[in-house]
C-alpha cells in the first residue's frame, strides 16, 4: 500500500513519524545535523589553512595530498571506520554510527574546501596584490581586505562542492545504521517497500538541491559584483563543478 | 628629495641587479629611470619603498633613511603606481581611491569626498565613482591608479611603467595630462620606463641605466640628446637626436603674411589672393582648416567647401619649439608652415629654409648653457 | 571462513588468494562500470559543450540544468533510474546511466569553459588564416582546451570510482561488494581483509586510470612538454 512513492510522500503519518519509527521531518533534521557537523569541522580546519597557505604560497604539497584523499572510496572508508570504531564505543546508541561517519565526512569535505580556498587566494591578480603591499597594507590586511574578497567565488564553490559530497555520503552512512534520509532508502530497499525507498531518494535529491540553491543565493549576495565578473561578456558563475576541477588543477599546479 | 647612496642589490645566485647606484632625485621634479631589460630600474624603484631590500647602501627620503621607519608606515606616505594599475576588483572606483586614507584613519565619508575630487583631477567623470574596475578601459583604470596614489597627498610618488600597458593614443593623452598635473602638484616623482622617448618627454632629469644595474648617465633630456656619455647611451637614446633636440629650443621667428580665404567664399576669391597653387582656408574665427589646391579646383563660381581641402600640414604655435615649427613647414603641401596664436588663429607662415637659417645664425654651442629649457618635445 | 583469522589487516593478501576468481570478477565489473560512463559522458559532452560555447542561448540553460543534475546525490540517482529506464533495481545499467548523467553534467561545463578559455586572438588568427569552423575547432580550440578537459576527466574518473562502490549497498556486483562482505562478517570483531582489499583495489584502479588520462593528455599537448622543459 505504501508502494507508490507519491502515496508514501503524501501520507502525513510518514512525515510526523510514529513512536517506533522516525518520521520524515525528524530524518531531515538529523540529516542536516550530520551535514552541518561535518562541514563545520572541515571548514574550521580547511578554510584558515587554505588562506594562510594561499597567501604565502608555500606547502602546496599539502593541497595535493588533500586532493589525493579523493581517490578513497567513501563507502569503503565508512565501513572500515565503523568496523574499527564499533568495538570501542558501546552503549550510547547513535554515537557508534556518528563518529566514523563524521570522520569520513570531514575527510571528504576537507580537500574541496582547502584546495579551493588555496586556489582562490593564489589566483588573485598579482598586480592587485603588489599594489596592496606597495600602499602600505600589512600582510594581514592584504590577506583579509584584498585576497579574501577576491577569492570568494572559488571559496564558495569549494563549500558547495563539499556540502554536496557530505549530504551524499551521509545518505550512504545509513547503511551502517545511521539515521537521516538514507534510512528510508535502505529500510525501504530491505523490506521491498519501494515507495519508501524511492521517497527517500526523492527527498535526498530535493534536500541537496535546496541546500545548494541556498548557498548559491548567499554566494550571489556576498561576493562583490566587481568580482563575479558580471560585467564581462564571458563571465561564468562558479558552482560546485568549478570547485571539482579547481581542486584538480590546484593540486597539479602545486606539484609543479 | 630621494637619494641613493651606493645602493646595490645582489641575489643569492650571483646576479647583480643594481650596482652601486648613487643619484639624487630632486624635490618637486620628475626623475626618470630608463634603460633596457635587466638594467635594474624597477628593482631600484622598489627599493625606495622597501618592496625589495638592498644588499648594501642607503636610500634616504628628505634625509631620512627609509629603513628607519616600519615598511608599512613608509609606504603609506609614498604614492605607488604600477603598470597594470593593480586596482582591487572587489571594490568600487571610489573605494579603491579611498584605500590609503581609510588605512590611516580618515572617516569613510571624508575619504569618499576626497576620492571624488581626485577623480575629477585625473580627468574622470564622478559618475565612475561607483563603477567597478572591470567596467573601465585600460586607460581609465590607469587614471584611477594615479588618483589612488595621490589620495594621501604623499610628497613622493613612485611610478613603474604606468603608461606602458595602454595603446599609443591613450598613452600620449595620459602623458600630457600627467605633465599638467605635475605642474599643479609639484611632487617628487621617480618614474621608470623602458621607452626613451617617454623619458625625454616627461623627465626633468633622466638616469640611463645599463644592464647589470650600472648608472650610465644622469642628465637633463637636452643634455642627453646633445652629449651622450658613452656609446651605450648614444645607442640607447637612438637616432634623430638632432631633430628631437629641437624640441627643447623655442624661438620667435619672423612670420610672412599668409593670405587666406574663409570657408564658403567663392573659389574666384581664392584665385585672386593666391601666391601660387595653394591657398590657405580658414573658418570664420580665422582658425586654419586646410589648404585648397587651385589646380583642378573647379569652376570659379564654385564655393570653397571642407571636402575640397588638403589636411596635410601641422600647425605651429607662435613662440613654440623649433621642432614643431620645422614640422609645420615640412608637412605643409605648399611648403609654408602655418603659425597660429594661442587661440588657434592664423598669424602667418614660415618656410623650412627660414627655420634652418635661424638655427645656423644662432651660435651653435654644445652644452647645457646654450639650450633654453622651454617647451617640451 | 575463519573469523578469528580476519583480525589482522595483512590478511587481505590471503583473502585475495582465496577468493581470486570472485574478486577479479568484481574488479572487472567495477572497471567497466566506471569507465563506460566516462567514455559515454565524454562523447556526449564534447558536442554539447561545443554547442553551449557557441551559443549564449544554449550555454545558460545547459549549465543550469546540468548543474541541477550534478547536485543530486548518486545513491538517489541510482534508485530513480529504474523508474526512468524501466529496468530492475539490480540492473547495473542503472549505474552506468546515472554515472553517465553525472559525467555529462560535469564535463559539459568543463568543455564549454575550456573551449571558451582559448584566447580570442588565437581563435581569430585561425579564422583569418582561412580555417573553417570545424578545422579551427579540431586544430586549434580543442587541442588548447585539452588540459582543462583532462583535469575534468580526472575528476570525473576518480569520482566515478568511488560512486560505483556505493552501488554495493544496493546489491550491484562490483568492488563495493567487498565492503559489504566485510561489514556483514564483522559480527564478532573487525573483519578487515575484504574491506582493505576493496579500498586498495579502488585506489589502485583510480591511480591507473588517472595516469592513463595524464599520459593521454600529454600525448595530445606536445607543446606543453617543450615549454615545461625550458
Amino acid at each position: 500500500m505504501n508502494d507508490n512513492v507519491f502515496v508514501w510522500l503524501n501520507d502525513p503519518q510518514n512525515w510526523a513519524g510514529t513512536r517506533f519509527t522516525a518520521g520524515i521531518v525528524d530524518q531531515i533534521v538529523a540529516h542536516l545535523w550530520y551535514t552541518v557537523i561535518g562541514l563545520v569541522i572541515a571548514f574550521v580546519i580547511g578554510f584558515p589553512l587554505g588562506l594562510v597557505l594561499g597567501h604565502s604560497g608555500r606547502a602546496g604539497w599539502l593541497v595535493s595530498l588533500a586532493n589525493g584523499l579523493r581517490s578513497l572510496p567513501a563507502v569503503g572508508l565508512l565501513i572500515l571506520l565503523y568496523v574499527v570504531v564499533s568495538p570501542l564505543i558501546t552503549g550510547r546508541g547513535d554515537l557508534v554510527y556518528l563518529v566514523p561517519t563524521e570522520i569520513v565526512l570531514v575527510l571528504l569535505a576537507l580537500p574541496a574546501i582547502l584546495a579551493n580556498t588555496y586556489a582562490g587566494v593564489r589566483n588573485v591578480e598579482p598586480a592587485a596584490r603588489d599594489a596592496a603591499h606597495g600602499m602600505g597594507m600589512t600582510e594581514r590586511q592584504v590577506l583579509l581586505q584584498v585576497e579574501l574578497p577576491n577569492a570568494l567565488p572559488l571559496i564558495f564553490s569549494g563549500v558547495r562542492s563539499a556540502t554536496l559530497q557530505v549530504i551524499a555520503t551521509a545518505t550512504i552512512a545509513a547503511y551502517v545504521g545511521l539515521g537521516g534520509l538514507g534510512r528510508f532508502i535502505y529500510d525501504g530497499l530491505a523490506s521491498h517497500r519501494f515507495g519508501e525507498m524511492a521517497g527517500g531518494a526523492v527527498l535526498v535529491a530535493a534536500l541537496a538541491l535546496l541546500v545548494d540553491l541556498t548557498l548559491a543565493l548567499v554566494q550571489r549576495y556576498t561576493v562583490s559584483p566587481g568580482v563575479t565578473g558580471r560585467f564581462s561578456r564571458r563571465a561564468t558563475r562558479a558552482d560546485s563543478r568549478t570547485a571539482a576541477v579547481t581542486e584538480q588543477v590546484a593540486s597539479e599546479a602545486a606539484t609543479d | 628629495m630621494i637619494t641613493f647612496d651606493a645602493v646595490s642589490k645582489e641575489y643569492p645566485d650571483g646576479t647583480i641587479a643594481v650596482d652601486r647606484l648613487s643619484l639624487t632625485a630632486p624635490s618637486g621634479q620628475i626623475t626618470v629611470l630608463v634603460g633596457p631589460s635587466g638594467c635594474g630600474k624597477t628593482t631600484s624603484l622598489r627599493m625606495v619603498n622597501r618592496m625589495i631590500e638592498p644588499t648594501s647602501g642607503t636610500i634616504t627620503i628628505d634625509d631620512q633613511d627609509v629603513t628607519s621607519v616600519p615598511a608599512t608606515d613608509l609606504r603609506r606616505g609614498i604614492g605607488y603606481v604600477i603598470q597594470h594599475a593593480g586596482l582591487f576588483p572587489h571594490r568600487t572606483v571610489a573605494d579603491n581611491v579611498a584605500t590609503v586614507p581609510q588605512l590611516t584613519g580618515t572617516s569613510r565619508r571624508a575619504a569618499r569626498v576626497q576620492a571624488l575630487e581626485l577623480l575629477e583631477r585625473v580627468g574622470l567623470p564622478t559618475s565612475f565613482a561607483d563603477r567597478y574596475p572591470a567596467q573601465l578601459s585600460g586607460g581609465q583604470q590607469q587614471r584611477v591608479g594615479v588618483a589612488r596614489a595621490l589620495a594621501a597627498d604623499p610628497p613622493v610618488m613612485l611610478m613603474d611603467e604606468p603608461f606602458s600597458a595602454v595603446d599609443p593614443v591613450v598613452r600620449d593623452q595620459l602623458q600630457r595630462e600627467f605633465l599638467r598635473l605635475q605642474e599643479e602638484l609639484q611632487k617628487t616623482i621617480l618614474f621608470v620606463t623602458h621607452d626613451i622617448d617617454e623619458a625625454i618627454r616627461l623627465g626633468d632629469r633622466v638616469a640611463v641605466l645599463a644592464v647589470g644595474g650600472r648608472l650610465a648617465q644622469l642628465a637633463t633630456p637636452a643634455q642627453l640628446l646633445a652629449t651622450p656619455a658613452d656609446p651605450f647611451v648614444a645607442g640607447f637614446v637612438g637616432r634623430d637626436r638632432g631633430y628631437r633636440a629641437l624640441g627643447f629650443v623655442s624661438a620667435e621667428l619672423p612670420l610672412a603674411h599668409e593670405p587666406a580665404v574663409a570657408l564658403g567664399s567663392p573659389v574666384r576669391r581664392a584665385l585672386d589672393v593666391a601666391l601660387d597653387d595653394w591657398v590657405l582656408v580658414v573658418d570664420d574665427d580665422g582658425a586654419p582648416q586646410g589648404w585648397l589646391h587651385l589646380v583642378g579646383a573647379g569652376p570659379s563660381d564654385d564655393v570653397v567647401a571642407a571636402g575640397m581641402l588638403n589636411l596635410g600640414g601641422t600647425l605651429a604655435t607662435a613662440g613654440g619649439t623649433l621642432r614643431e615649427t620645422l614640422d609645420a613647414a615640412l608637412s605643409s603641401p605648399s611648403g609654408r608652415g602655418v603659425v597660429v596664436d594661442g587661440d588657434g588663429r592664423l598669424l602667418g607662415s614660415v618656410r623650412a629654409a627660414d627655420v634652418l637659417d635661424h638655427m645656423s645664425a644662432a651660435p651653435r654651442e654644445r652644452g647645457p648653457a646654450a639650450v633654453r629649457e622651454g617647451g617640451r618635445a | 571462513m575463519n573469523l578469528a583469522a580476519g583480525t589482522s589487516p595483512w590478511d587481505l593478501f590471503g583473502y585475495f588468494a582465496d577468493h581470486r576468481a570472485a574478486v577479479l570478477h568484481l574488479f572487472w565489473e567495477h572497471v567497466w562500470l566506471s569507465v563506460m560512463p566516462v567514455v559515454l559522458g565524454l562523447a556526449i559532452s564534447l558536442p554539447l559543450g561545443y554547442l553551449a560555447r557557441r551559443s549564449r542561448w544554449v550555454y545558460a540553460p545547459a549549465v543550469s540544468v546540468t548543474g541541477l543534475l550534478y547536485t543530486i546525490p548518486s545513491l538517489a540517482l541510482f534508485l530513480i533510474m529504474p523508474t526512468l529506464l524501466g529496468t530492475r533495481i539490480l540492473n547495473p545499467l542503472n549505474v552506468v546511466a546515472a554515472l553517465t548523467v553525472y559525467t555529462v553534467a560535469l564535463l559539459v561545463r568543463v568543455v564549454a569553459d575550456g573551449l571558451g578559455a582559448v584566447p580570442d586572438d588565437v581563435a581569430q588568427s585561425a579564422t583569418a588564416m582561412g580555417l573553417t569552423r570545424t578545422q579551427r575547432l579540431r586544430r586549434v580550440e580543442l587541442p588548447l582546451a585539452v588540459p582543462v578537459i583532462a583535469a575534468g576527466l580526472r575528476v570525473a574518473t576518480v569520482a566515478n570510482m568511488s560512486l560505483v562502490a556505493i552501488a554495493g549497498t544496493i546489491g550491484i556486483p562490483e568492488l563495493g561488494q567487498l565492503f559489504i562482505t566485510g561489514f556483514q562478517l564483522s559480527v564478532n570483531g573487525p573483519y578487515y581483509p575484504p574491506i582493505l582489499l576493496g579500498i586498495l583495489l579502488c585506489v589502485l584502479l583510480a591511480l591507473v586510470l588517472d595516469v592513463l588520462i595524464v599520459l593521454g593528455a600529454r600525448l595530445l599537448t606536445p607543446w606543453q612538454r617543450v615549454t615545461a622543459a625550458r
